[in-house]
């Protein structure tokens, strides 16, 4: 017993011929349905091309485009002819002119004749499959479809939606119920016989020839009706992308289809020429006679439909650009922002580095040059502390910096005499963990020697801005993991606050804080920001300081440089 | 859209093409064979001006890529850059002495060429300094990209412009006729890009790398733009509207994706920055024949000399397309 090989063929007919002689090399008769929209001078010269073979005969021609009638009707007529020509077949498999057999011919018929009543067909109900082009699953059964989806889009969608709209249903014949599966199967004579010779064919013609990619159920669904063992998987190795069309095989993939196991591959690049070599002509004996095993391949294609549909998370390029809010990650990792600390301690830079391991910034949106770690100029992916050039994109400038650094955890410090555009996109990003004191600015202008008029003014102006920077950071869009503290309050218990950033940067909980930085010396600055208020400027967003008053005649204690707990 | 803006757009594409047309007459044909393309051929076009240096290289690494036919418009060399390409037998060679810049630098010559012979075919748009580079572009000829692209029923491909540059400064290490170029301009900068939407024509607006930093390092907005769409399947109707910029109609600008995921797109590496550079940037400035009164090449001479250094502790050395992808510059998007 053996197999017939069912093939369609539309184009690249030197190709096809060379299949043609494998399969008839390895003992297998071919039927060929060649597409009626090629001209006839190709179709005659490719019949010519095999007339020395009697193994291969040719059916009668339809007219095929994709997702209509005339694909199954074309491979209706050379099974027909198929089983009626070569009575010793008993699997019919059904290939493309683009289907590349990857294991020997015998192997295949040995593998089938070992399972002689197995149908390979991949059929499954459509509530079950995902893989469904145009939203279309149970709806391809019931409604109409006589646009065509390549050529007027515009009205196969209209008459779809006016079939909806008016609820239009076609009844779906007793008796059958609708099954999807690939369209490459191999069959045995008893049912693929079976469901040519049903005396109620043409009302299943019919109703078929109306049903949207019918190449994909006529089999799938009447297979279920007459076969005894249905194995509902395909011999062909076929992949789909997210638009519905296959995924194509290049020389480069030689490897990938050795390991697979699989009998038949498609789609094969008609030039790959390295394929061609090595499977037809070398006639690859480098499997192991496995079952076959497609997951690797599996993986690289869904990988690439991921990558296709959903993209890198945080990575802006040429041909990634999305819409806001469809961004999937507004950047590639978390990241740390603070403010104030550098503000109310002295080394706080270096002591954050050393504890958490991370890369650690000064203000990168500091006014006069981007603060990168070590104040170096330039920085990952070449990025330049000028900036002019940091904030002609200022949210680029954080995305491209937290893109180039993947896998190294960026910190940097970020305060109200900071360029502030980008203070919403940290908000409203998840990756970002911000830890403010808020108030702390009023440091650097207390411990400053200059004229308290200035002072007053400045001092008003960034309570403004860090007060709006607040209000982004509270508000409900926000989805960054926000920690405010007002300045008093994290003076009262500063290792608490301190431990709490640490432990969710570095994700441990174990390790206690043992050193902690140095905060400056505020002896006086309750008094200072009394003088502001004597001023008129009411500085609140540093929380209640009191005016402490040092007793008379008392010697001050200095305070202990470190704070060991 | 509304139908308001998409007639103006119309009518500018007309206005481009009436304007290549008027532009034909300049163009006199040296060694036409364009006989010869056949109806499945990819042709490549562009436009040169002394670079008999790079010629060689330029040809056999499109001919390795698979370009079947080069359309090459010589705009008045003075060295044997014209005579090296009138002997090639797949090269058709124009020369014309009018001015690079009333041709909106060169791109009405290409409109008009293209417009005659790329009907139908896959055209590919380059400088003689700018070499694509696509996903698998190292095992797959470029007629398995325009094959996939085709059958995913995509008309227009985006590559960014990559600068490449040497180590120390750009004349240190002389390049010779016929080798590769990339052996010297082997660095670059691999995130510091910056993109704005164009609304009108619907393209992005890349800037950014080494020029914006060395050069316009106070002014970045008016480094130049490294967007680029080169690989076009062609309709006579089409027009390039800004070097290889952007293009009408607008649809043939979206080669990016808007909801999240990555389309395919490839790199030009960008090998200006050889030892050739320092004479040519003296001369253009005295042509002035580039685009916005030259202002790149007087930033080059603004900024010390023309013999600048652009190499830094974090430039990216090159090593092939998939370490492009990795980076984020180009993408694989559903090829694989």
């Amino acid at each position: 017993m053996t197999v017939g090989v069912v093939m369609l063929v539309h184009t690249a007919f030197e190709r096809a011929e060379q299949l043609a002689r494998h399969w008839v090399d390895g003992g297998c008769p071919v039927v060929i349905h060649v597409d009626k929209t090629v001209d006839n001078a190709k179709y005659d010269r490719f019949v010519a091309a095999l007339a020395d073979l009697n193994q291969v005969k040719f059916c009668r021609r339809h007219r095929c485009e994709w997702g209509t009638w005339g694909l199954v009707a074309g491979t209706q007529s050379a099974s027909e002819l198929m089983l009626k020509s070569f009575l010793q077949v008993r699997h019919v498999f059904l290939a493309s002119g683009a289907c590349m057999p990857l294991r020997p011919v015998r192997e295949l018929v040995r593998y089938l004749d070992s399972r002689p009543r197995t149908d390979f067909i991949e059929s499954a109900t459509t509530s079950d499959v995902p893989w469904t082009v145009g939203g279309l699953d149970h709806e391809r059964f019931t409604l109409r479809f006589p646009f065509s989806w390549r050529k007027n889009r515009y009205l196969f969608d209209r008459y779809v939606a006016v079939q909806r709209l008016f609820g239009f249903r076609r009844r779906i014949p007793e008796g059958i119920v609708p099954h999807m599966g690939s369209q490459w199967w191999c069959l045995t004579r008893q049912t693929l016989s079976a469901i040519l010779q049903d005396p109620d064919r043409p009302l299943y013609d019919k109703y078929f020839s109306k049903v949207w990619i019918p190449d994909e159920s006529y089999f799938q669904t009447l297979a279920r009706v007459y076969s005894v063992n249905i194995e509902s998987r395909s011999l062909t190795l076929s992949k789909f992308d997210f638009q519905g069309k296959p995924h194509i095989f290049y020389d480069d993939h030689l490897q990938l289809l050795r390991r697979s196991d699989c009998f038949v591959a498609r789609k094969v690049w008609p030039r790959a020429d390295r394929l061609y070599q090595a499977f037809l002509i070398d006639d690859a004996a480098t499997m192991k006679g496995a079952e076959p095993n497609p997951g690797k391949i599996d993986r690289i294609f869904s990988k690439a439909v991921d990558r296709r549909t959903k993209g890198r998370p945080g990575l802006y390029m040429q041909s990634r650009w999305p819409n806001k809010d469809w961004e999937n990650g507004i950047t590639s990792g978390p990241y740390s922002v603070f403010g104030g600390f550098g503000e109310l301690f002295e080394n706080f830079e270096p002591w954050l580095a050393k504890i958490t391991g991370a890369r650690v910034h000064g203000h990168l949106y500091a006014r006069d040059r981007a603060q990168f770690d070590a104040r170096q100029s330039h920085f990952n992916g070449a990025l330049s502390d000028e900036p002019a050039i940091r904030d002609q994109n200022p949210q680029m400038f954080l995305t491209n910096l937290i893109w180039s650094t993947r896998g190294e955890r960026q910190a940097f410090q970020f305060g109200p005499s900071d360029a502030q555009k980008i203070s919403w996109m940290i908000a409203k990003d998840p990756n970002a963990q911000v830890a403010v004191i808020s108030g702390c600015w009023a440091v650097p202008l207390f411990m400053s020697n200059r004229n308290f008029a200035d002072l007053r003014h400045e001092a008003a102006q960034l309570q403004r801005i860090e007060n709006e920077h607040l209000a982004a950071l509270r508000s409900p869009w926000a989805k960054a993991r926000v920690r405010i503290w007002t300045m008093a309050d994290f003076i009262e218990s500063p290792m608490e606050a301190l431990q709490l950033v640490v432990d969710e940067m570095t994700g441990k909980t174990s390790r206690r804080l043992t050193e902690a930085p140095r905060m400056h010396n505020l002896t006086g600055f309750g008094q200072f920001l009394q003088n502001l208020k004597n001023q008129g400027m009411h500085p609140y967003l540093m929380g209640d300081f009191p005016v402490e008053t040092t007793p008379l005649n008392q010697a001050p204690k200095p305070r202990k440089p470190y704070l060991v707990k | 859209m509304g139908i308001w803006r998409s007639y103006r757009l119309r009518v500018q594409r007309q206005r481009w093409l009436a304007r290549a047309f008027l532009k034909r007459r300049e163009l006199q044909a040296v060694a036409n064979r364009t006989g010869q393309i056949k109806p499945e051929d990819i042709l490549l076009f562009s436009t040169f001006r002394n670079e008999d240096m790079r010629l060689p290289h330029f040809l056999q690494y499109y001919r390795s890529l698979g370009v079947n036919h080069f359309i090459m418009v010589d705009n008045a060399s003075t060295d044997g850059g014209a005579a090296y390409l009138k002997d090639q037998p797949d090269v058709s060679l124009f020369h014309t002495d009018a001015s690079y810049k009333k041709a909106r630098f060169g791109v009405d010559w290409l409109n008009w060429l293209q417009r005659k012979y790329a009907h139908g075919h896959w055209a590919l748009v380059v400088d003689p300094d700018e070499l694509l580079v696509y996903p698998f572009c190292d095992t797959r000829p470029l007629r398995a990209l325009t094959d996939w692209l085709d059958a995913s029923s995509i008309k227009s491909f985006g590559a960014m412009l990559l600068d490449m540059y040497p180590k120390g400064r750009v004349d240190d290490t002389p390049y010779r006729r016929g080798t590769d170029p990339l052996q010297i301009t082997e660095w670059f900068d691999s995130g510091n890009y910056v993109i704005k939407r164009n609304p009108k024509f619907g393209n992005l607006w890349i800037q950014g790398g080494p020029r914006a930093r060395a050069f316009f390092p106070k002014a970045p907005e008016r480094a130049p733009a490294l967007n680029k769409v080169p690989l076009v399947k062609w309709d006579k109707k089409y027009a390039y509207v800004s070097s290889t910029h952007m293009l009408l109609p607008r649809g043939l600008n979206l080669v990016y994706d808007e909801w999240g995921g990555e389309k395919a797109s490839g790199v030009l590496l960008h090998t200006k920055f050889l030892s050739t550079f320092t004479e040519k940037a003296r001369e253009e400035m005295e042509r002035r024949q580039h685009y916005a009164n030259s202002t790149e090449y007087r930033a080059y001479t603004e900024t010390g000399d023309v013999n600048p250094d652009l190499w830094c502790k974090w430039s990216e050395r090159y090593i092939n397309w998939r370490q492009l992808e990795i980076l984020g510059i180009m993408s694989k998007g559903n090829w694989a």
